[in-house]
C-alpha cells in the first residue's frame, strides 16, 4: 500500500498541495523575520492573520473588489503593527508577552466583528486560480507550480524581494545593524526606533496579508479561530530558517509537504494511526533542524527593548 | 526590605477585599437570584393587563402558568453559529422558545467556546446555583463535572449529551443523537450518486459523534456498493479549516467526486468541493447554504422533541434518568435535502426506503469493527 | 512616607493597569449594548463574591502559579519556555498512568508518586527542548512549539486508544477520556468548595522556588548563566548542562501543574482534542502570571490569582451578560498588553530613585549600586 504514495498523481498532489499550504506561512514568518532581524519578537502574529482575514472577507463580501480587500487588509494589521510597534519600542514592554496579548486580542475581535458583522459562516468567491499560459501546461510542474492563485504567486515572489532588501539594500543593513547592536547603530546615527518600526509595521501588514491568503484565496470562508496555530509555527520557522528568507522558504515548505503528505497518507488508507499521522510535519521539522549543519546566531538584541542612554 | 514591604501590602490588600466581601459574598448570589426572576415578572406584567383587554379565554386561563417561565441554561463545546453541533442545540432552544409562545414561557440562558472542562464545570454549577430549572450540558467531555456537580442540586435537572449514561443518578437525562443512521443514508445516497467509485470522507478526530457518523457512512456505501472506495482522513483538530480544505483537496486529487465529513471545519472541505464541483453529504446541520450547487443532503439534527420530552417530564416532576435519542424513527434526524439539487427518482426512492428500513428495523447498520 | 507610597503605587501598577484595560473593555461592552457596570459587577462577583467565588478564583490559579514557577527558573536562565502547554499534558499523562495502574497500592503514596510522575514528565517534555538547544542549537521556541503539538495528538492517541476508559471502549461513541481515578487517590479538597491540596502544594512550592534559586548553588549557577554565560562559562560553569536543567525544570513545574489538574479538579484526563481543552491555556497564562510577578517566585502569587480573578469572573460575566465569549478573549489580551506596557512606568522611577539616590551618597559608590540594581529591576 505504501507504494501506491509513489504513483505521479500522488507526488503532483503532495507537491501542488504543499505549495499552497505554504503560503500564509510564507507571508507572515517572512514579516517576522523582518521584525526578528530588527531585534523584536513579535508573538501576536496570529491575532493580526485573523483580523487581516476577517477585514478581507468581508470586504469581498460586501463589495466583491478583491483588490480592496487585501488593501484593507494589509491596512488593518499595519495598524496592529503599529500598536505593537508602540508598545515594543515606546513602552519597551516586555515582547513575548506583549505578543501574547496582541495575538489574544486579535482572536477575540476577530471573533466579535464576525459575529456582529456577519452572523453566520459565509462562502464567497475569492481569488480564482490563474493559469500561467504556457507554462502551465507542462506535465506534473505545470499543476504543482503554475495552477495557484495570485496570492500563492506573490508569496512566493516576496522571498527574493526580501532577500534583496535585507541583503543588498542601505535598509538592510540598518535593520541588520539595529538587531545586532542597537547602542553602535544609534552612536552611527540609525534611528533605532525608527527602523523598529517600520519592520514591525511591516510585519504586521505581511501578517494581514497572510490572513487574506486565508480567506480569500485558499478557503473563501471565514470561521473563528481558523488559523489553528498557524501563527506561532510561523514565528517558529523564522528560527527554523535562520533568519534567512530563503531559510524560511525552506521550513514553510518542508513543514506544508510533510503535512500535505500525512493528508494523503490517511487518505490512500495507509494503517497509520491518524493522531500520529498529525503529528509528522511537527516531528520532522525538529529532526531537520537538529540534523542541518549550520549553527546560525540570532541578532544579538533579540527581544531586548533599546533604550537610548540620555 | 523594599520587597517585603510591597508583598505585605499587596496581601493587605487582598485580605481587606475579601474581607469586604465577606459580608455581602452571602448576599451576592441572592440578588443575583431575585434579579433573575424579575426580569420575566417585569416583561410579564403589561401580558397580565392585556390579557383580559384580549378577552381571550384562553389567554386568561394561562396567566397563572405564565407566572414561571421554564429556565434553561446550556453549556457548549463551539461557538453557536458554529454551522455545526452546537449551533444545532441553539436551533432547536430557538424553536421550543417559539412552539412554547416566546422568551416569557420559555428563558434560555448560554454558554460558548467551553471547551476546557474546567470552564464548563464552573459554569454548569454556577447555572444550578442560580436555580435554572434544567441545565444542558451539550458535549460528551462535560460528563465527569455532571457526576460531580448534580448530586449537590437535588432540585435541578440536568441533560447531558451526547451519550447514553445518566450516571444513575434521578436527575440526569442523557441524550444522544444516533448519528450512524443519518450517515448510512448519507452512505447510500453518496454510493449511488459517484462516478469514479471514489468516496472521501473528513473527519476532526475519531471519537464521538464524529465517528458515529463516519463509521454509519462507511457502512451504508459497503452496503449499497461493495467496491466504491472510501477514503478516510482525521485531521487531528475541531478547528483547523485550511487542513480541513486540503484534506479535500488531497482527496478530489485521489479521485473522490463525493466528499462527506463533521464538525465546523468542514466548512473549509465545503468550499473546495464547490470549487471542484464535487458532491457533498452534510451533518448536524444544514449546510445547503454555503454550496448551494453541489450538496446533495444533510441529516440534520433536531433536538427540539427530545427537549419538549424532557420539559414536560420536568414539570411532572421526574428530573432525569432516562434516556433520549434522536433519530431516524422519533424525527429528530432528518435527511434534509437540497431544493436545488435533483436527485435521480430511483435514487430518491432507495434513500426513503432505507429510512423506512431503518426504522421498522429491517436494515442493520453494520459498523464492522 | 513617600518611598511607602511610591511602593504601593509599583505593587499596585499591574491593578491599575488591568482597571486601564478594563476601561476600554467597557467601550467594547458599551457597544456590545451591554452594561458595563452590571458587566464588571458580575465579573466582580464572579472572582471575589463569595467564598465559592473566591475557591473558584483559586482553583483557577493554582495550575498558572505552578507554570509561573516554571517560568521563573527558565526565564532567569535567559531560556523562553513557551512548551508549558506541552508539559502540562505530557506530566498528566504520566500521573494519570500511575493512578491507574497502582490501584491497589495506599492512596497517599500513589498521590505523591503521580505528583512525581507529573515532575518527571514535564521535565522530559522540557528537557528535550533544553538538551535540543544547548548541544544542537535548536532554537527553543521553535522545539517547544513544536513539541507542544506533538504532545496534543500523542493525547489524543493514548486517550483514544491504550489508555481509554474500559467503560468507553466498548461504546460506539468512544470519549477520549480514561477511567476516573479511585476515591482514595484524591487530591482533598475543601468542601463545599472545588478548592483543594493543589493549591497548597504550589504556595509552599513557590517559597521552595524562592529558595532555590537565590539560596542554592543550583540557582545561582543558573541565574549565572541567564544574565552572562560567557563570563559562567569563563568561571567554570558548564553553561550547556545549566541551559538544559533550566528548561527541564521549567517543564517539570509545568508537568507538576498537569498532574494537579487531574488528581484535584477532574479526577481523571479528558480530552476535547485540542491542548487548551485540558489545560485552559495555563501553559501560556502561567507565562503572563510570571511575569506580573516580575519572575519573582513569590510575587507570582498574588500574580497568578489575579490572573486567575480576572478568567474566572470573566467567564461568569459572559454567563451573566450573555457577551460573546470572544469579548471575553479579547478583554484578557487588553489586560496583559496593558499589564506588560505598565512596567515602563516602574522601570523608570526606579532608575530616577536611582539616579537621586546617587546623587545623594557622598562620596559616590559607583561599585555598590550595579549587583543591587539588577537583583531589583528583575
Amino acid at each position: 500500500m505504501i507504494s501506491s504514495l509513489f504513483s505521479v498523481t500522488v507526488l503532483v498532489g503532495i507537491l501542488a498541495s504543499g505549495i499552497r499550504l505554504a503560503t500564509p506561512y510564507l507571508y507572515a514568518a517572512i514579516g517576522e523575520t523582518f521584525g526578528q532581524r530588527s531585534g523584536v519578537l513579535n508573538l501576536g502574529v496570529e491575532g493580526q492573520m485573523l483580523l487581516g482575514a476577517f477585514a478581507a472577507f468581508y470586504i469581498v463580501f460586501v463589495t466583491g473588489n478583491l483588490a480592496l480587500a487585501v488593501l484593507v487588509a494589509m491596512i488593518v494589521g499595519a495598524l496592529m503593527g503599529l500598536a505593537m510597534a508602540f508598545v515594543t519600542v515606546n513602552l519597551q514592554a516586555q515582547q513575548g508577552i506583549s505578543g501574547i496579548g496582541f495575538y489574544l486580542f486579535g482572536v477575540g475581535l476577530s471573533d466579535l466583528l464576525f459575529q456582529k458583522m456577519l452572523g453566520t459562516v459565509e462562502t464567497v468567491r475569492g481569488f480564482p486560480k490563474i493559469s500561467i499560459p504556457f507554462l502551465s501546461n507542462i506535465p506534473g510542474l505545470g499543476e504543482i507550480f503554475f495552477n495557484h492563485n495570485l496570492l500563492v504567486y506573490g508569496a512566493y515572489l516576496l522571498v527574493p524581494i526580501a532577500w534583496f532588501v535585507l541583503n543588498k539594500t542601505t535598509l538592510g543593513l540598518k535593520i541588520h545593524a539595529v538587531g545586532e547592536n542597537p547602542e553602535a547603530a544609534d552612536s552611527l546615527g540609525v534611528s533605532v526606533a525608527g527602523v523598529r518600526y517600520f519592520t514591525i509595521v511591516l510585519g504586521g501588514t505581511l501578517s494581514g496579508v497572510a490572513g487574506a491568503s486565508l480567506s480569500i484565496g485558499l478557503l473563501n470562508v471565514f470561521q473563528q479561530n481558523m488559523t489553528s496555530g498557524l501563527g506561532f509555527i510561523a514565528v517558529a520557522l523564522v528560527y527554523f530558517g535562520g533568519w534567512r528568507p530563503w531559510g524560511v522558504l525552506g521550513g514553510a515548505l518542508l513543514f506544508s509537504m510533510v503535512n500535505s503528505l500525512q493528508l494523503w497518507i490517511q487518505v490512500l488508507g495507509i494503517p497509520i494511526p491518524s493522531d500520529i499521522a498529525v503529528m509528522m510535519p511537527y516531528v520532522l521539522t525538529i529532526l531537520v533542524l537538529v540534523a542541518s549543519v549550520s549553527r546560525v546566531r540570532g541578532p544579538s538584541a533579540l527581544t531586548k527593548p533599546f533604550e537610548r542612554e540620555d | 526590605m523594599k520587597k517585603t514591604v510591597r508583598l505585605f501590602v499587596l496581601f493587605v490588600l487582598v485580605a481587606l477585599v475579601v474581607g469586604a466581601c465577606g459580608t455581602p459574598a452571602t448576599q451576592a448570589p441572592a440578588p443575583a437570584a431575585p434579579a433573575a426572576t424579575e426580569a420575566p415578572a417585569m416583561t410579564e406584567a403589561p401580558a397580565a393587563t392585556e390579557a383580559p383587554a384580549m378577552t381571550e379565554a384562553p389567554a386568561a386561563t394561562e396567566a397563572p402558568a405564565m407566572a414561571e417561565p421554564f429556565r434553561v441554561a446550556v453549556v457548549m463545546p463551539s461557538a453557536i453559529n458554529d454551522l455545526a453541533f452546537s449551533q444545532s442545540m441553539y436551533d432547536a432552544l430557538l424553536r421550543v422558545q417559539q412552539e412554547m409562545g416566546g422568551p416569557d414561557k420559555f428563558d434560555f440562558v448560554y454558554s460558548e467556546n467551553m471547551f476546557v472542562v474546567d470552564d464548563a464545570a464552573a459554569a454548569i454549577r454556577d447555572y444550578a446555583s442560580q436555580g435554572y430549572n434544567l441545565v444542558i450540558a451539550h458535549g460528551s467531555q462535560y460528563g465527569s463535572s455532571l457526576q460531580e456537580i448534580a448530586p449537590d442540586f437535588p432540585e435541578t435537572s440536568f441533560a447531558w449529551g451526547t451519550t447514553v449514561d445518566t450516571f444513575g443518578q434521578p436527575n440526569i437525562f442523557a441524550y444522544e443523537a444516533a448519528a450512524d443512521e443519518g450517515g448510512y443514508v448519507n452512505g447510500v445516497l453518496a454510493a449511488k450518486l459517484t462516478k469514479s467509485n471514489v468516496i472521501g470522507v473528513i473527519g476532526p478526530i475519531e471519537t464521538g459523534d464524529a465517528k458515529l457518523y463516519i463509521d454509519g457512512f462507511k457502512a451504508g456505501v459497503t452496503a449499497t456498493a461493495p467496491d466504491v472506495n472510501v477514503q478516510v482522513a482525521y485531521i487531528g483538530s475541531f478547528s483547523d479549516t485550511a487542513l480541513a480544505a486540503e484534506t479535500a483537496n488531497t482527496q478530489i486529487s485521489a479521485g473522490a467526486d463525493v466528499l462527506t465529513g463533521t464538525a465546523q471545519m468542514v466548512v473549509g472541505a465545503i468550499g473546495k468541493a464547490e470549487e471542484a464541483n464535487v458532491l457533498w453529504f452534510g451533518t448536524q446541520s444544514n449546510q445547503t447554504s454555503l454550496a448551494p450547487k453541489i450538496v446533495v443532503a444533510s441529516q440534520v439534527y433536531h433536538w427540539e422533541g427530545i427537549l419538549s420530552q424532557m420539559i414536560d417530564l420536568i414539570n411532572g416532576g421526574t428530573l432525569g434518568g432516562q434516556t433520549f435519542a434522536i433519530n431516524l424513527e422519533n424525527g429528530g434526524e432528518v435527511i434534509e435535502y437540497n431544493p436545488d439539487f435533483t436527485v435521480p427518482a430511483d435514487v430518491k426512492t432507495l434513500a426513503d426506503d432505507t429510512v423506512k428500513g431503518i426504522i421498522d428495523g429491517s436494515v442493520t447498520i453494520d459498523m464492522g469493527q | 512616607m513617600r518611598s511607602r507610597l511610591s511602593t504601593l503605587f509599583d505593587a499596585l501598577l499591574p491593578v491599575l493597569a488591568t482597571l486601564a484595560a478594563l476601561a476600554v473593555g467597557a467601550v467594547m461592552l458599551l457597544l456590545l449594548k451591554a452594561n458595563p457596570l452590571e458587566a464588571y459587577a458580575a465579573l466582580w462577583d464572579g472572582a471575589f463574591g463569595s467564598t465559592n467565588s473566591f475557591a473558584e478564583t483559586l482553583v483557577k490559579a493554582t495550575p498558572l502559579l505552578l507554570v509561573a514557577l516554571g517560568i521563573c527558573i527558565s526565564f532567569r536562565g535567559d531560556v523562553i519556555n513557551i512548551g508549558g502547554e506541552g508539559q502540562m499534558i505530557v506530566g498528566a499523562i504520566l500521573a494519570t498512568w500511575v493512578g491507574l495502574t497502582f490501584t491497589s497500592w495506599p492512596g497517599w503514596l500513589v498521590i505523591v508518586l503521580a505528583m512525581l510522575a507529573g515532575f518527571i514528565g514535564g521535565g522530559i517534555w522540557g528537557g528535550i527542548p533544553g538538551f535540543l538547544k544547548a548541544y544542537f542549537n535548536v532554537n527553543e521556541i521553535l522545539s517547544t512549539v513544536m513539541m507542544n503539538a506533538i504532545a496534543v495528538q500523542l493525547m489524543n492517541f493514548l486517550l483514544r486508544g491504550p489508555m481509554i476508559d474500559p467503560a468507553q471502549a466498548q461504546l460506539a461513541s468512544k470519549i477520549p477520556q480514561t477511567a476516573r481515578l479511585l476515591d482514595a487517590f484524591r487530591l482533598p479538597r475543601w468542601t463545599p468548595t472545588r478548592l483543594h491540596l493543589g493549591a497548597l502544594i504550589a504556595v509552599v512550592l513557590a517559597v521552595l522556588v524562592y529558595i532555590l534559586l537565590w539560596r542554592t548553588v543550583l540557582g545561582y549557577r543558573i541565574r549565572a548563566v541567564g544574565q552572562n554565560p560567557s563570563a559562567s562559562r569563563y568561571a567554570g560553569i558548564n553553561v550547556k548542562r545549566y541551559v538544559v536543567l533550566a528548561l527541564l525544570l521549567s517543564g517539570a513545574f509545568a508537568g507538576l501543574a498537569g498532574a494537579v489538574q487531574v488528581y484535584g479538579v477532574n479526577y481523571r484526563m479528558i480530552t476535547d482534542g485540542s491542548a487548551s481543552g485540558f489545560t485552559g491555556n495555563a501553559g501560556f497564562n502561567g507565562i503572563v502570571a510570571a511575569l506580573f510577578g516580575q519572575l519573582h517566585p513569590i510575587w507570582s502569587i498574588p500574580a497568578s490569582i489575579l490572573f486567575g480573578a480576572l478568567l474566572v469572573g470573566a467567564n461568569k460575566m459572559q454567563r451573566m451578560v450573555q457577551v460573546p465569549s470572544a469579548l471575553v478573549i479579547a478583554l484578557n489580551g487588553l489586560v496583559v498588553v496593558f499589564v506588560v506596557s505598565s512596567e515602563i512606568w516602574r522601570h523608570r522611577r526606579q532608575k530616577r530613585r536611582l539616579a537621586a539616590a546617587k546623587e545623594d551618597d557622598s562620596p559616590p559608590n559607583p561599585g555598590s549600586d550595579a549587583p543591587v540594581q539588577t537583583e531589583v529591576s528583575s
